[in-house]
């Protein structure tokens, strides 16, 4: 037998990216799992839905575009995106939606930019961003969690209800019993109330603020398990939830009255999500260890700047198309140090 | 002792060890066939010394070491040089390459050797010429020749040296099972090496997952009186490659491009100093090393004891080999080995590994994903690149970018395609992007190479071109003097006589003095004329006949001089003959120096010639010198010797700072460059500083024994010192210049100009001040050149003071804020002009009178009327505004007036200050001009008065007519007789 010839490393690790995309999706579990628990069937629908529609369109594109079709499929990318923008969408936004953006996620975001890894900006956010702008309505109704429809006892809206919400089939009128504002519009659309007040006031957040909480912490779960797993690092996730505790403390502590505290953007809202989900998504960020914390920095100050000051309630899409655009300058001015270099070459120096 | 210190990065890949080290260290059979590959090192290949059918012994010399970077190649065992031909070697190219192939008779005969009886007692060269002798190189690795870094004690100082005995790369346990079984040998060898290179600390870095070895070092160590450590460190891959492990011990990190003697550690590995140990022991060549099998492929994995030169087919089957699981054979480890194709390929000196894996064990790299730039690569980078980045660039062709980010920093450990989730070859993407750099550098290489060339043949030519041109003139000019001679002769004898004795020279000295005259005088009418007229440029004109004068004195006094003594003129052409030739040593000197520098860091050309070449050079130089210096002081050979000597000196001193001053330069980027390795180069620096002025001054010493040398100042060195001392006036005027401009256009560099122009103008008088004492001490240097200078000092400070005066007014006039600041800037010019009279009239010049200032009073009252009506039309503008109630205009008027004001107020003080020097002048003279006015002006009105009367008279027909006309002529008289003695003093 002819004795083969090959360049090292002979050795391999045994990981791949459909590895690492598996161990991400399966991240998500314990946030979808409280989602579901919490607001209802439409969650799981919409992630299945968005899955199903992903590598649908996924495989036409990767046939248009003539590549071999098993090899890519089999990569997950196209899924976790699915999962990440079903996770983000309203637990009943129509299926129309969840299709518009899927096809604008995988075909325009992803595909046109010359596929996996090409892509500079988080797809699933480009998508998100694009609903919102384009459907405000659809994109805006949240769905209440049960312990304001219901009391204390859990009962969401049924199965196959929701099914039939999601696909038109059902009265839209139902669906209004079981939507209503999130903390964050509460909190934004307070009308001249204090903060306390709108505390007190406002029972999305005297009572049901529980289930953000609880969402929140599934998501921590899921991202300390990857950082845990190596998928990705500390840097990014620490400093986007760093800048925006301390930015917020910052405002807090000058005026508690004006303010939401640090905990509340922290929990309320897609922070955490956002913060181990989509902001460590690697194509679109930072490549280096202080390039990360410096995009990371970005999106957590633009998250807080954007709910504070801007037009929408929640600002993690936004903040993190803007520092997407960042990251290649980002890569320029933070160069680490090679061994046996004094200081590291930055900029745009040495005929680059 | 454990490590406190890490390096970026690294991988922990499994390691594959323990079905290597259960059996100890076995001898591998002898095989029928030896091929030894003359090329088993970095460096030159050896010289084959022996021809097809000698019979060789074992340990005898089969190659010998050419050049400086090369070993001695030994028969592995006794046998008949069978063969000498190219065989395919291991090498990473699968190339082919010179081998020698020795058919073995079984007998293993050895040839005659023994160690040496006590190391300690031979000179080191020799002990380091007897290593490269038993062909020792580097055992790791890459085989650098032994004796090349044993070597590194000579110029640089070695701190620390580093054993290497992690043995990172999987699977490799032959280090390992050398330190279990002969850990003496280990230690004895380090203290060979330690011997040579006197190191102030030893480490040994060894990983953790070699407890035994571990253990058995620890016992050998014990009876060493070195200063050693071993230092144990976690097992992480790649902690054996040596700048990793410097790090890992020692925190340094050797700076990119450097190696690791330039920060004061030397990096061996165990393997190589046992090699050595047996060498010096017990005279055994390097013919046979430590190698592991391993593999799945492997039924019998173990550590073997093999001759250099046996095929790799020997070995396996003494491992017994399944041919048919065999699916890649890697020599190396895993990460960095390289895999060949064939088994009859011999192991060299540098095999340290060889494993036969299976397919299951190392199948072939799934196709590579598109990179999601996950940067898990840049996490386990050991030198701390963008690994990702370095393949986008590389896969993109954007060279300039990978070489950017440090491409050629990376040591190819394959950490980052060990952990690549999308499966990208990246080393392989590294070393292409590295070839295709190295090939792009080569061909601009060659191409500078051609350019230069060419470029150089065109100038020959044209050289050649000019050469023949200047010969052919030169023939016509020497036929046209030849007919001139002959006219001479024809005319008149007796002025042939003069002509031999050097009266053409008075001649032409004559014709240049009148002709400068004539000039000068032409000059000096343009001037006056300019003058009568007021035109522009007067200063130019000035200057000029300021030159003219000088040059027209000048050719006077050549004239008077050549007149009064027609001394030979011959020495002096000698000696600037003499200075010429030591200006083109000099130069010819330093072009070599260039070269040789060139050539040294290049690493091409003929070195050595070149030194030669420069050796030959400077002596030249020295001599040049001396025989320049020699005839310029004379010639008396008195002062010779102690010239020679300071000569000598003073070329040793010239090294020395020429040394300094590298040093010095190579501080500098390394500080620049923030290199770790600035201290010690300070050092060194500071050093060769103290060398520097040990030899100044000892050259001081010994000039100030040689009086006459130091004393004598050529006039030539006079002039020198004169036109550096020009130069740096002119520079300071033009700063000057420069400076008003500035100030007039209110720059905000004036002040740094400012900063600049003092510099200049204290380097100035520095040059002054020399340039005045070597006047002083030259006697022959007449004192009226000294006077000239001065009186030229003065002249141009005059004329700064004057710009500078004219500056003023226009700063003042224009309400410049910096006028303040000029003001005091024109006050020292003056008091400087002072100086320089007052030292002009100690110097013994005559002073003439200040230049008159030429003033024209009716000028300054005609400006002042313009002056007062310019402003009575602006204030009547501005009435006229008022009522118009324009309050912008106004304002802007305002400003006007305010202007027109002072200038008036200007143009006035300075009307008046030009009659109050008129009345001082005239009370000198013990008149009142007031008076004197005043009595002029009663006079012609007194005149006026008798001619009316005289009129009156005249028509009312009077009779006494005359009378009247008597009175009128005396006052017209008197009138005139005041008005004269008036305009003495106005005009």
């Amino acid at each position: 037998m002819a004795l083969i010839r090959t360049s090292s490393p002979h050795l391999h690790k045994a990981s791949s990216t459909a590895d690492v995309m598996r161990l991400v999706a399966l991240a998500t579990l314990p946030g979808l799992a409280a989602m579901t628990f919490f607001f209802g069937w439409g969650t799981i629908i919409n992630v299945m839905w968005a899955c199903l529609l992903a590598v649908g369109f996924e495989a036409c594109i990767v046939k248009i575009r003539k590549r071999p079709l098993g090899f890519y499929l089999k990569d997950y990318s196209a899924i976790v995106t699915a999962l990440l923008l079903g996770l983000a969408l309203p637990p009943f936004a129509p299926w129309w939606i969840t299709l518009v953006g899927v096809f604008v996620a995988i075909v325009i975001a992803k595909h046109l930019y010359g596929g996996l890894g090409q892509n500079p900006f988080n797809p699933a956010m480009v998508a998100y961003a694009l609903l919102l702008v384009s459907f405000p309505v659809q994109m805006t109704s949240w769905a209440e969690p049960f312990v304001l429809t219901h009391g204390d006892s859990w009962k969401v809206l049924g199965f196959t209800q929701t099914l039939g919400a999601i696909f038109g089939s059902v009265d839209p009128t139902l669906i209004d019993m079981y939507t209503g504002a999130t903390p964050l519009d509460a909190m934004r659309h307070r009308g001249g109330l204090t903060t306390e007040e709108v505390w007190r006031a406002v029972p999305v957040l005297a009572e049901g603020i529980g289930a953000w909480h609880a969402v929140s912490a599934a998501y921590l779960m899921g991202g300390v398990f990857l950082i845990y797993r190596k998928v990705f690092t500390l840097h990014t996730p620490v400093a986007v939830l760093g800048s925006l505790a301390l930015i917020s403390s910052v405002f807090y502590m000058l005026d508690p009255y004006a303010f939401a505290d640090p905990f509340f953007h922290l929990t309320a809202g897609a922070t955490m999500l956002g913060a181990f989900f989509i902001a460590t998504d690697p194509v679109t960020s930072a490549t280096s260890n202080r390039g990360k914390i410096i995009f990371g920095i970005g999106i957590g100050i633009l998250i807080y700047v954007i709910r504070g000051w801007g037009g929408y309630p929640d600002a993690i899409a936004f903040a993190v198309l803007l520092m997407n655009l960042c990251a290649p300058f980002i890569d320029q001015y933070t160069q680490p140090r090679s061994y046996g270099h004094a200081k590291a070459k930055r900029g745009m120096k040495g005929g680059a | 002792m454990s490590t406190q210190f890490s390096f970026h990065g690294g991988v922990h890949p499994p390691e594959n060890k323990h079905r290597t080290t259960g059996l100890s260290v076995q001898t591998a059979p002898i095989p029928a066939e030896l091929v030894v590959p003359l090329s088993q090192h970095i460096g030159a290949p050896s010289e084959i010394v022996v021809a097809i059918g000698d019979r060789v012994l074992k340990g005898q010399v089969i190659a010998e070491a050419a050049g400086r970077v090369s070993v001695n190649v030994h028969a592995p065992s006794s046998g008949t040089v069978v063969a000498i031909e190219k065989r395919a070697v291991p090498h990473i190219s699968g190339m082919q390459a010179p081998c020698i192939i020795i058919e073995t008779d079984g007998e293993d005969r050895w040839i005659e050797h023994q160690g040496l009886a006590d190391y300690h007692t031979l000179p080191k060269q020799e002990l380091i010429d007897f290593v490269r002798h038993h062909g020792i190189s580097g055992m790791g690795g890459a085989g650098f020749p032994t004796d090349v870094k044993l070597h590194l004690g000579d110029d640089h100082i070695v701190n620390t040296l580093v054993i290497n005995a992690m043995e990172c790369e999987p699977y490799i346990t032959a280090d390992d099972m050398l330190l279990r079984e002969h850990s003496d040998k280990v230690i004895k060898g380090i203290e060979v090496i330690a011997h040579l290179l006197q190191p102030s600390h030893v480490m040994i870095g060894i990983e953790d997952n070699k407890p035994q070895a571990i253990r058995a070092l620890e016992l050998a160590a014990k009876e060493t009186k070195l200063n050693l450590d071993i230092v144990v460190v976690p097992t992480v891959y790649p902690s054996g490659g040596e700048k990793q492990l410097i790090k890992l011990l020692t925190g340094i990190e050797v700076p990119s491009g450097h190696i690791p003697a330039d920060v004061g550690i030397v990096c061996q590995n165990v393997g190589t100093t046992a090699a050595i140990y047996d060498a010096v022991f017990d005279g055994i060549p390097l013919i046979s090393r430590i190698v592991t099998l391993a593999g799945e492929a492997l039924a019998h994995p173990h550590n073997m004891r093999a001759l250099i030169g046996t095929p790799l087919e020997v070995l396996l089957e003494a491992a017994e080999i399944n041919q048919n699981a065999l699916y890649r054979l890697v020599i190396g480890g895993p990460m960095m080995g390289f895999t060949v194709e064939s088994q009859s390929i011999p192991m060299i000196k540098t095999t340290n590994c060889i494993i036969a894996a299976s397919y299951e064990e190392m199948p072939p790299a799934p196709p590579a994903n598109p990179c999601i730039r996950c940067g898990i690569c840049e996490q386990v980078c050991p030198a701390e690149l963008l690994p990702q980045q370095l393949h986008w660039f590389a896969k993109g062709k954007e060279f300039d970018k990978a070489k950017q980010h440090n491409l050629f920093d990376c040591i190819e450990c394959g950490a980052c395609s060990y952990v690549c989730p999308s499966n990208i070859p990246l080393v392989q993407y590294y070393r292409f992007a590295k070839s295709e750099i190295r090939n792009e550098e080569a061909e601009q290489r060659k191409a500078d190479h051609a350019r230069v060339r060419f470029e150089a043949r065109q100038a020959r030519l044209e050289q050649e071109k000019a050469d023949k041109e200047a010969r052919r003139k030169q023939r016509a000019a020497d036929a046209a003097k030849a007919q001139a001679v002959k006219k001479d002769k024809a005319a008149s004898s007796a002025d042939s006589e003069k002509a031999k004795s050097g009266e053409p020279d008075l001649k032409a000295l004559k014709t240049a003095a009148a002709v400068s005259r004539t000039k000068l005088k032409k000059a000096q009418k343009a001037l006056q004329n300019a003058q009568d007229k007021e035109l522009e440029g007067q200063d130019k004109l000035k200057a000029t006949v300021a030159e003219l004068e000088a040059k027209a004195e000048a050719a006077q006094q050549a004239f008077d001089q050549a007149q009064n003594a027609p001394a030979p003129v011959a020495p002096v052409l000698d000696i600037k003959q003499l200075k010429t030739n030591a200006a083109v040593a000099r130069t010819k000197l330093k072009q070599a120096e260039k070269a040789l520098a060139k050539a040294e860091t290049s690493g091409e050309g003929d070195i050595d010639a070149l030194r030669v070449k420069l050796s030959e050079q400077q002596a030249k130089t020295v001599a040049a010198q001396a025989a320049y210096d020699s005839a310029e002081s004379g010639g008396t050979p008195a002062n010779n010797v102690t010239n020679e000597k300071l000569e000598a000196l003073k070329a040793d001193m010239d090294a020395a700072l020429g040394k300094v001053e590298k040093a010095k330069k190579a501080l500098n980027t390394a500080i620049e460059g923030n290199s770790p390795a600035v201290e010690k180069m300070k050092a060194g620096v500071e050093k060769l500083q103290a060398k520097y002025d040990a030899l100044k001054a000892e050259y001081e010493s010994t000039q100030s024994l040689a009086p006459t040398a130091a004393v004598v100042v050529s006039p030539e060195q006079v002039a020198d010192l004169k036109a550096d001392m020009d130069g740096m006036a002119a520079k300071v005027d033009k700063a000057q210049k420069a400076l008003d401009v500035a100030i007039e256009s209110g720059s905000p560099a004036v002040d740094k100009m400012k900063a600049g122009v003092e510099k200049l103008q204290a380097k100035y008088e520095a040059a002054k001040g020399e340039y005045e004492k070597a006047v002083l001490q030259s006697n022959s240097a007449p004192l009226a050149i000294d006077l000239e200078g001065l009186k030229a000092d003065i002249d141009a400070m005059s004329g700064k003071v004057q710009k500078a005066q004219t500056a003023l007014a226009t700063a003042q006039a224009s309400g410049s804020p910096a006028a303040e600041k000029m003001k005091a800037g024109v006050e020292k010019l003056q008091s400087k002009l002072d100086d320089l009279h007052q030292e002009y009239v100690q110097a013994g010049g005559q002073l003439s009178e200040p230049e008159p200032k030429v003033i024209d009073p009716k000028e300054l009252k005609q400006q002042v009327s313009i002056m007062r009506t310019k402003l009575k039309k602006a204030q009547q503008a501005i009435e006229a505004v008022k009522e118009q109630g324009d309050t912008e205009d106004l304002s802007e008027l305002n400003a006007e007036v305010e202007r027109l004001t002072t200038l008036h107020n200007e143009a006035k003080a300075a009307f008046d200050a030009y009659e109050k020097t008129q009345i001082d002048k005239a009370a000198a003279e013990g008149i009142d001009l007031k008076q004197l006015k005043i009595d002029a002006a009663m006079a012609r009105a007194a005149v006026t008065k008798a001619e009316r009367a005289a009129k009156k008279a005249r028509e009312e027909k009077v009779e006494d007519l005359s009378g009247l006309e008597q009175e009128l002529v005396v006052a017209q008289q008197e009138a005139e007789h005041l008005n004269q003695t008036l305009s003495r003093f106005t005009d």
